[in-house]
């Protein structure tokens, strides 16, 4: 292939051959780095919260003055709520995974040991709560009626049983024997046996460490005179259930503010709405990026081959082909782009480790590069290829024709 | 002389209009994409009160456990304990002080037509306004013996008072709020706050507060704060054991109106820790920090991640479509040469023909930067769309208006310098053969 004479034309053009080559080198080392953050957004938003997000939904009541029952409340709520047509469960929690708010509490092994074991977020439910969060129980066995019990606002947690997700259990220990074992909740005794195990129970917090680390605690517990329920409807009757719930809350007691019931997708969409804007911005600038950068090379190569018509002429009329017109402005194209890719490969990795430093992002895998190699190649042929078209068509008559 | 070459480089960027568009467009963007992005991190980090963001302090203490920090970094928690709040604001030692947490309650309207509601506001001291500084509408804040007396009075917000009462002047009148009748004292007017940047920690870009009551009534009766609320051990039962215990869950902001008082304050907050230390409290090591207002929204962050980085991606993309623009006045320039020839060669100088392509690819540049600056109208709406949030934050100013024209044309004249320079330097004999 001819590729000194198309080396020997670039270099006379220096110019233009490094600003496409920088517009490629700079694409390349933000489209990597950008499709990557994209990756890990998405990864972070497809993590399984471990129950049914489909046909939840929670709702809260709020009552005022101080002669008002809350424990009474969350039962005569609760009797309410599971006598409803379309409700196939439902129990009183203190929060819901993915709300962001909640109750964070460190599990021990001793009595006043130095740093907890494990840190668990606490969701305080009935003999229900599994069943209505649709958690699979993978060992041992449910909370039973009698064990729930009442806890005053303001106290501590001491219950007698407690189900831990499998990510507490391997945490407290390791050996795989959990169930049956006992934890502190609080410095001191009593400890808390766990019966069961479930196989996972996101935390409410989006950005935890440590995600799936939950503990169930069977109580009734309002915070004052506030109570929360989750209720699961049958499949596919979630919103039909939802506004019939807020409905018949609200009129079975006056002295009380029921608040906005929302769906756990609902709740979904609002825990990661600020992945997904990332997820959505960096895709935009991808777009806008890549769109950039093949107009510009669309540009430059159709004003080369306007500068050149006389040379392509003279090439045709001495008898170069069609083919060989295209394919020198082919691999000029190609040319140009891998100078710009192989600068563009070392600023993307340069871009990755200042990520690392200034963000602690995890490092850019290695396979990025080249599929970013691969993808602008075809991008830039694909850019070059109207100008290089036409100039293909130029007729070997121009040569002979003055300016 | 500059109205001629202006009307050159308009029928000259008419001539090729795909080029001028992709020209345009190209700049657009660019500085579409990071000025909406320099406008978010602009308005999320600026200061929120410039006047005396230097004399506003927020006390930290380190009352964590001797095992564990609060932070993974060793800094010390972003909240107080209620015996350290307390303690202080009896001391009284800056010039002024308040103590304050966030508090959820329901309201019980007079009015029958209104359906009881739940109302997020804060609970602090008096100093809190002359701290802060929220214009006050109707009425004005209550007072320190008011204060001290724990009494049960109230400031509205601006949209709680147009709630409950039209938007009249409710002062003297009351609200009932957890059958409790609290009697208002002041209203506030409209209070532009970009961000509550005195609770940090609770959510800086949520709704403003709608009421205000004194830290006093509110803990004599029992209400627990609805936002943040940390312990390292567990509190015991009850509400005196609470207040007791080392649960850090109020924000404690302090003013110091010189650097002497500064200096001072910090030794009386390490004298008290060092009195605390006696009584067998504060194991970790002395870690106070008394961060003013910017130092501590940096401390926290306010500018997320997502934010920067964002920003540092749209600069990146803005030097694209500038090499981008570079490139294609160089293809344009280049193909004048002839028509820069005979302008030399019948007497024009270097420096008419330098600043003829000038005032051409300014043009460019004031196109792309007007046309981007409808754009970044856009991309902050979109903003707003994405993240609910930042409503507050996602708005052009006067400032950024200007600072987006400016961007536009400086990058567009420094994106044409090159190729004008090079136009000019066109040697007339060369280009006059045939």
């Amino acid at each position: 292939m001819e590729i000194r004479p198309i080396l020997s034309a670039l270099m006379r053009s220096k110019v233009s051959m490094i600003l496409i080559g920088v517009q490629v080198a700079l694409t390349l080392a933000i489209v990597c780095n950008a499709l990557f953050i994209i990756g890990q957004r998405l990864d972070h938003m497809n993590r399984p919260s471990g129950m049914n997000e489909a046909d939840t939904f929670y709702i809260g009541s709020s009552g005022f003055g101080q002669g008002f029952d809350a424990q009474a409340t969350i039962r005569e709520d609760l009797a309410l709520l599971r006598q409803m047509p379309g409700v196939a469960s439902a129990t009183s929690t203190n929060t819901v995974p993915m709300s962001q708010g909640g109750w964070n509490t460190g599990l021990s092994l001793q009595p006043h040991q130095k740093s907890s074991t494990a840190d668990s977020a606490i969701y305080i439910v009935d003999d229900k709560g599994l069943d209505t969060f649709g958690v699979k129980l993978i060992a041992g066995r449910d909370f039973k009626p009698e064990e729930v019990t009442d806890i005053k606002f303001g106290d501590s947690l001491r219950p007698s049983v407690i189900i831990v997700t499998q990510a507490v259990a391997e945490k407290m220990f390791p050996d795989g024997d959990a169930l049956g074992k006992s934890v502190y909740l609080n410095e001191d005794p009593p400890t808390s046996t766990i019966v069961g195990i479930v196989e996972r129970t996101q935390q409410p917090w989006m950005e935890s460490s440590s995600i799936e680390n939950s503990t169930f605690v069977p109580a009734y517990m309002p915070y004052g005179n506030s109570s929360r329920y989750l209720i699961r409807a049958q499949p596919g009757r979630r919103d039909e259930v939802m506004k019939a719930v807020e409905q018949k809350l609200a009129e079975s007691n006056t002295s009380r503010i029921i608040g906005k019931v929302r769906s756990i997708e609902e709740t979904r969409k609002e825990a990661y709405a600020g992945d997904r804007a990332m997820a959505i911005i960096l895709g935009a600038v991808i777009f806008a990026l890549l769109a950039i950068t093949a107009l510009g090379i669309v540009g430059m190569a159709s004003f080369w081959v306007a500068q050149r018509t006389r040379q392509i002429g003279t090439r045709r009329a001495l008898g170069a082909s069609r083919t060989d017109i295209l394919r020198y402005f082919q691999t000029e194209n190609f040319i140009i782009t891998t100078f710009g890719l192989i600068v563009g490969g070392v600023l993307a990795y340069a871009f990755s480790l200042w990520m690392m430093q200034a963000y602690e992002s995890p490092r850019l895998p290695w396979y990025y590069v080249p599929i970013g190699f691969l993808c602008l190649w075809a991008l830039g042929q694909l850019a070059v290829l109207g100008p290089a078209m036409r100039a293909s068509r130029v007729p070997p008559a121009v040569a002979t024709r003055s300016v | 002389m500059f109205t001629y070459y202006l009307q050159l480089g308009l029928r000259s960027l008419r001539r090729n209009p795909i080029l001028t568009a992709l020209m345009v467009i190209g700049i657009a963007l660019g500085i579409a994409a990071s000025m909406t992005t320099l406008t978010v991190m602009h308005l999320m980090g600026s200061d929120p009160i410039p006047w005396k963001s230097d004399k506003l302090h927020y006390v930290q203490l380190d009352s964590w456990s001797a095992d564990d920090s609060f932070y993974s970094n060793g800094r010390p928690p972003d909240q107080v304990t209620y015996r350290d709040a307390q303690a202080l604001m009896e001391a009284g030692k800056a010039d002024k002080q308040a103590a304050m947490f966030k508090l959820s309650l329901p309201i019980q309207p007079e009015n029958k037509d209104l359906k009881p509601f739940r109302s997020l506001g804060r609970v602090t001291y008096t100093d809190f306004f002359g701290m802060f500084e929220p214009p006050f509408k109707y009425g004005g804040p209550w007072s320190r013996d008011q204060d001290r007396s724990h009494e049960r009075v109230i400031v509205l917000g601006k949209v709680m008072n147009e709630k409950l009462f039209g938007g009249q002047d409710s002062v003297g009148r009351t609200v009932r709020m957890d059958d409790i009748d609290y009697t208002i004292v002041g209203v506030l007017d409209d209070w532009k706050l970009r961000m509550r940047y005195y609770d940090l920690t609770n959510g800086p870009f949520e709704d403003p507060d709608e009421f205000f009551m004194p830290f006093t009534t509110a803990i004599d009766l029992k209400q627990r704060s609805t936002g943040n609320n940390s312990c390292w051990k567990s509190p015991g039962d009850g509400w005196d054991a609470y207040l007791d215990s080392d649960c850090v869950w109020i924000q404690m902001w302090v003013q110091l109106d010189s650097p002497a008082r500064l200096a001072e304050y910090k030794s009386f907050l390490d004298s008290y820790v060092g009195e605390q230390k006696k009584l067998g409290r504060f194991p970790r090591p002395l870690n106070n920090r008394l961060l003013d207002v910017n130092a501590w929204m940096a401390d926290q962050e306010v500018v997320s991640r997502d934010v920067q980085v964002q920003t540092g991606l749209a600069f990146a993309f803005l030097i694209v479509c500038l090499v981008n623009t570079v490139g294609l006045l160089l293809a344009k320039f280049t193909r004048k040469s002839g028509e820069i020839g005979l302008r030399r060669a019948l007497g024009a100088s270097r420096r008419e023909v330098f600043s003829q392509f000038l005032i051409e690819s300014g043009v460019v540049g004031l196109s792309g930067g007007i046309l981007g600056l409808a754009l970044t109208g856009l991309g902050l709406l979109a903003v707003r769309a994405l993240y609910s949030q930042y409503k507050t934050v996602a708005h052009l100013d006067w400032t950024m208006t200007g600072v987006t024209i400016a961007l536009a044309v400086v990058s567009a004249v420094l994106a044409g310098l090159y190729p004008t320079w090079r136009a000019c330097r066109v040697q007339p004999a060369a280009q006059l053969k045939i």
